[in-house]
This record gives structure tokens, sequence and C-alpha cells, in this order.
């Protein structure tokens, strides 16, 4: 089973709750970490990294002799990685996707796919659990080809066969966020009983409900706010699968990089019971809502 | 003409509800809104009179099923794995990057590749000034361009208006939509939190900023959540010459107000809004122009 | 003498330079030994997500012409212009075509050696 932990909200506790889960699952783990952007889960597991590769996407290099200024490519490229002004050809590596259409198309085959680096991809293990998570390169702009990497990472081994996968999910509802869950069967979403909360809550509930995977949610800070976002969720039928209080001590553990779980002696049977509802979703028919979104 | 962005690196900081009582205690300023993937700010800042324009960037390519051959060359040739099935192939348009080559190459022309609307961008009035903002649909692509067009916006109502600071939140991350609201930026301030997931995400989000030359300030906000995190965080801006612009108790005035559609210093008593009105002090004070020949991007 | 290119707002000699290069609205294609002109839309460039800046340059340089007015220039479009050899004059946006190219050819607009806006990503 694929568990995402996602939110529309940033810092509601996606990567809170992906730790505690992965340090009370029954059976041992792969916990992932795909917000390359900004990973924190390791921060709070602290696995022993055991390899790190560069993760690369491949841009074009120009063979200049070949080239006979025919423009197939700069009119194809949708992105300008590639531009011809007069005589003169360059590419812009940093605007590239990745998608292969200019050496596909170069009638001379003058172009070769060269690499530009997305970031690292770290793997090892913590506990019992097997860790991998992605860190983008800072100045590198795009994080879905990062992602699709470490997915390919985690597909490749062998060491992962079997294992449920829980996934930390980058915040927000586009593109990174999609990459993320996609390939879930049952998505998490963490929320807050604020305004903020409630509005991200159902925009990520809009932007998922066509993957046509079971979610349910998790109310984290659970008594800061108002009822609306319960409110919401009854109406809505989204599942709401545990409440987290806000208690000072709970806050402190995460401060310093506890993991609550195993921090506070309370959260321990919490997220015991959270990982039984999550199995319990999983095994129900899964249900695309239409929300309606205010 | 200043341009302040206010960013976090992480979520949950309180970066949107900072943004929202600088708009209350700034004057002569336009209000941005930069996260167009889930844009909070509106829901305190309330905007109205808003003039829709719709958003149109990037293509999606679809097959038209009766046309296509059956031949598989898409499929093949596909390197986002977009391409699903075979009598017809389906695009899934939430793995199509919008590349072109499955157009391109199909033999019997049967891909079309239609411009996509995916977002909308608002101009409004809020009760602190001209605000502009946007929402992307949900699952398209944040490529920077919208967050792009929103700035170019905002300079233009500031120039038309005669005003000369334009105050932005900006997206989480360090991705697409972040290095697009950076560029040509005139200060950032990132608002951390003393966690050791804030100071990870802070030193990521500043390494962004000098890569791009952009000048920073730091505030900690729940500074009492954890004492060491937060003298470290301070000695850290001081080892790097990054300014120490303030720091916040955790209140829970932040929740109580955006319950009620208000900033912070709208609701709060007059301790609390002298607290925060020193840190936008300070803030301008970082943001006075400079005597040098440098001029903002209006590209 | 060679061929002039001014960022436009529109079709004409009278119209304001475009302070921006990349998402200009057009190019005016000015010959200023007889200052006949010809204007080139940029409207491909604008709908472009990214790289606005790279396509307009491409445009740019296939209308053969080796300078260029305009208000700013990010850096990939300005790599792109000194690659294909045109000058750039920037900074000459709030004036019209027609007074950009007149201050050029008094010797009053510098040649830019660095780009002066700092573009955007895309």
């Amino acid at each position: 089973m694929i568990v995402a932990v996602a939110s529309g909200k940033g810092g509601t506790g996606k990567t809170t709750v992906s730790a505690s889960l992965a340090s009370v699952w029954p059976s041992p783990v792969v916990a992932v970490d795909l917000d390359v952007e900004e990973p924190n889960l390791h921060l709070f597991m602290n696995p022993a990294i055991s390899a790190q590769e560069p993760s690369y996407i491949e841009i074009p290099e120009i063979d200049d002799e070949k080239c006979t200024r025919c423009r197939a490519c700069t009119d194809i490229c949708q992105f300008k990685a590639i531009g011809i002004f007069g005589e003169v050809v360059m590419t812009f590596p940093e605007m590239c996707h990745g998608c292969g259409a200019c050496w596909t198309i170069c009638p001379e085959e003058a172009i070769t796919p060269g690499k530009r680096e997305l970031g690292q991809i770290l793997s090892g293990r913590s506990g019992p659990s097997a860790f991998v998570m992605g860190r983008l390169r800072v100045g590198e702009a795009m994080s879905p080809p990062l992602m699709r990497d470490v997915k390919r990472h985690l597909n490749g081994g062998s060491g992962y066969a079997g294992r449920d996968i829980i996934i930390d999910a980058p915040p927000g509802v586009s593109c990174p966020a999609i990459n993320a869950v996609m390939d879930a069967d049952v998505i998490v979403l963490v929320t807050e009983p604020t305004p903020f909360g409630l509005y991200d809550l159902a925009l990520a509930q809009q932007a998922f409900a066509p993957l046509g995977k079971p979610m349910g949610v998790v109310i984290n800070r659970a008594d800061i706010g108002t009822r609306d976002v319960y409110d919401h969720c009854q109406k809505t039928g989204l599942t709401i699968l545990a409440e987290i209080p806000y208690q000072r001590d709970i806050a402190e553990a995460y401060a310093k990089g506890r993991i609550i779980a195993v921090a506070v002696p309370s959260m321990r049977a919490l997220f015991e019971t959270l990982v039984g509802q999550i199995k319990t979703l999983h095994g129900q028919p899964s249900m695309a809502r239409e929300v309606q979104h205010a | 003409m200043r341009e302040i962005l206010i960013l976090s690196g992480k979520g949950g900081t309180g970066k949107t509800s900072l943004t929202a009582a600088f708009a209350h205690l700034a004057s002569g300023h336009i209000i941005c809104d930069l996260d167009v993937d889930a844009p909070d700010l509106h829901l305190i800042l309330q905007p109205e009179n808003r003039e829709t324009e719709h958003f149109l960037s990037g293509h999606e390519a679809i097959i038209r099923p009766d046309d296509c051959e059956r031949c598989g060359q898409c499929a093949d040739a596909c390197r986002y794995d977009a391409i699903q099935g075979d009598d017809p192939p389906v695009i899934n348009p939430l793995k199509c990057e919008g590349c072109k080559l499955c157009v391109e190459i199909c033999p019997a022309k049967a891909i079309d590749f239609e411009l996509n609307h995916c977002g909308d961008w608002y101009r409004s009035t809020s009760r602190f000034g001209p605000m502009v903002h946007a929402q992307l649909f949900p699952a398209e692509e944040n490529s920077g361009r919208l967050v792009a067009l929103l700035r170019q916006q905002a300079r233009a109502m500031a120039e038309a208006k005669g005003l000369d600071l334009i105050l932005s939140d900006g997206p989480p991350g360090i991705g697409c939509p972040v290095i697009s609201a950076l560029s040509g930026t005139d200060l950032a301030i990132i608002v951390t939190e003393p966690t050791v997931s804030g100071r990870h995400d802070l030193e990521r989000v500043l390494e962004l900023c000098t890569h791009f030359k952009i000048p920073a300030g730091v505030i900690i906000n729940k500074c009492d959540l954890n004492q060491e995190q937060a003298e470290g965080i301070e000695a850290y801006c001081e080892e790097h010459q990054l300014s120490f612009i303030g720091k916040l108790p955790h209140l829970t005035a932040f929740t109580e107000a955006m319950i009620q559609g208000l900033t912070i210093t709208e609701f709060s008593s007059n301790g609390v809004r002298e607290s925060i009105k020193t840190i936008w002090d300070n803030i301008l004070k970082l943001a006075a122009p400079k005597p040098v020949l440098d001029r903002a991007a209006d590209d | 003498m060679e061929k002039i290119a001014v960022s436009s707002e529109g079709p004409d000699m009278d119209a304001r330079v475009d302070p921006r290069f990349g998402r200009a609205a057009g190019f005016i294609i000015i010959d200023p030994d007889t200052m006949a002109f010809e204007y080139v839309d940029n409207g491909s460039s604008q709908v472009m997500a990214q790289g606005a800046g790279i396509q307009a340059a491409e445009i740019v340089a296939a209308t053969g012409a080796r300078v260029l007015l305009t208000g700013f220039v990010g850096p990939k479009a300005f790599q792109a212009l000194n690659a294909a050899g045109i000058r750039i004059g920037q900074n000459v946006d709030n004036l019209t075509v027609r007074e950009a190219v007149q201050r050029f050819q008094a010797g009053d607009v510098p040649v830019a050696d660095a780009p002066n806006s700092r573009g955007h990503r895309s």
C-alpha cells in the first residue's frame, strides 16, 4: 500500500504525521520524502544514509558543425531552451524540460543529450524503515523531474519490495503535489481548523478528486479554531481519520525535531489508531467527490 | 518604487498573516498575493470589485480518436509516460508536459495542441489598497509565469496610481514560483520559526536569495517555542550578515484574528500592534532606496 | 547604415517605446538612411509560458537589425542578443520610437554592456 500525506496549506503537519506513521506502522515501511524543495522528513527520522546519487535531466547539446540552422529544434521547443540568432546557435539549459523533442526531430542528428543536475537522491535506513529522499539543487526551478527520478529509484530498488510506502508530499495543489500523490492508494490530507486550513483543504480535495483515490483527513492542532473544517468534511463526505490536539508538549517535541509518536506518550496510541483508519479507508471503494469550491 | 517580498521557505510560519498586518500598517502601496497555488491572503483582506482575467499558458496535447491510426509512436516517444492505452491511446492531462513532440511525430496529424486556460487572475480593491492576486486551477503546472504576470500588473498599477511600494505575499518552497517572485525584487523578508524544520528551510531559501543577489531580512515567529533554536537563528543572521528584523512570541491572536477576517494588528491590543509596527518600520528602513542605478525588472 | 529595431507599443514611429523587450507588443525596424520602417509583431513571444526574451531575440535577429533600442532587457535575452552581435541601447522607454531613434543617431544612447533588468526566471 502506498500512503501519500499531503495538504493544500503548508505547515499543517504533513511531515509530523508521516514520521509518526512510519514509526508505529506494524510492518517495516519505506519512508519517502517527495517534498524535494524543502525536505524535512530526515530531520525527524534521522536516517543513516548509505547511498547518495546525483539526479540529472537530459538537455540538448548541439554540434555546431552538423547544425544547418534549419530551425526545426527552436521551432518545436516549447520552453525556449534553444535559440538561433542569425548564425549563432545557443542553448539555455536551465529552460529545458527534458522532453527530447529537439534531438528526436533534428534532421542532421546534430543534437545529443547532455545533462543538467536537478539535485540529489539519498537513501538509507531509519530503524526498521527504509528511507528515501530527494533534495532539489538550490536554483533549480522544477521539482517534478527530480520527483519522477526519486520514484524511479523506488521502483528499481529490491530493498523496497513488499513494503508499504509512506510519502511525505509537498504542500499545495499544483504539479509537484499532484506528482507526489498520483501513485498513492490512499491520500491523507492534513489540515488545521482555521480559515486558511479550510480554504486550502477544499482546494486539495478539488485537485486530487479526479485521481479517484480514497481520501481522509487528519485535523492537526484540532482545538485552535472553529468547527468549519469539521462541517466541511461532513458535508463533502471526507472521513476524519484523526484529530491531533494542540498541546505545548507536542509543539516543543516537534520544535526539537522529535517524532511526536515516540516523544509524547499519548500520541503513540493516536497514531496506531490512525494506521488502522488508513487501512480501513484503503479497503473501501474509492469515490471521486465533486466539491463545490467557494 | 520598491518591491518587498515576504517568504518563508517552510509553510505555516505566519507569513500570510504577517503580510496582511503589514498591508494594514503600510500606506501608498499595492498588495500582491504571489502564492497562486494556495492563496490565502484574500481570506483576511476580503478584496472587492474583482476584475477577472483568464490566464492562458502552456499547451495540452489531445488525441482525436477518429483520426488516430493506433501506431503507438506517440506513447513510445513520450518521456512523461503521459500516453496510456492503445485503442485509442489517451493523453493524461496531469502528466502531459506540453512539449509538442507527439504532435510533431504523429504520422496522421491526429493530435491537437491547445492553449491551456490554467487559472484566473484578479485586480481588486481591499480596505488597505489595490490588490492583485490569482488562483491557478487545481492540478495545473505552476511555472512561475502567472507570478511574473502578477508582478508586472502590480508595477503597472503602482505607476498608474503614483504609488511607490509593492508588498507581496510570496509562495512557499524554492522552486519556479519562488524564483519568479524573487528575481528583481528589492527585499526579501523571511518569516521563520525556531524549529529544526524552520531552520532547515530558512537556510535553503536564504541560499536562493544569495543566488539571486536579493538582500534578505529574517523575522522569527513563535520565538518562545524553543529558545535555543531562536538564538541559533539570530546567530546565523549575524554570521551571514543578514538583517535580523525582529521576533514575535506564539500568539493565539493570529488564529483568532484570521477567524474574524481581521489582520492581527486590527484585532489585537496595543502591545502586539506595537511590536508588529516596530517590525514593519524596520522593514521599511531596510527597503529604503539606496543611491544605486538599478532598475526593477519589467519584462 | 545598419537597421535599427525598437520595441514598440504600436505599429508606427509615433508609438511609445515598449519598455519591455521579451513581451513587447512588437518591433519597429527602421532603415535609418531612408527612415523607412516596418512593424514586426511579437505576439508569439507574449503567449510563451517561458523564454519570451529568447524568442523576441530570435525575432529581432531574423530581421537583420544590428541595433536594438528598448527599455529593459533581462539577462537571457541580453546573452542572446550579444551572441547575435546586436548592440543594445537600454533605458529609452518614455520616448516615442521616432525620438528614440533620433537620440541614438545623435549619439546620446550608450551601448549597454550588462542587462539592466534582473529579469524573471522565465
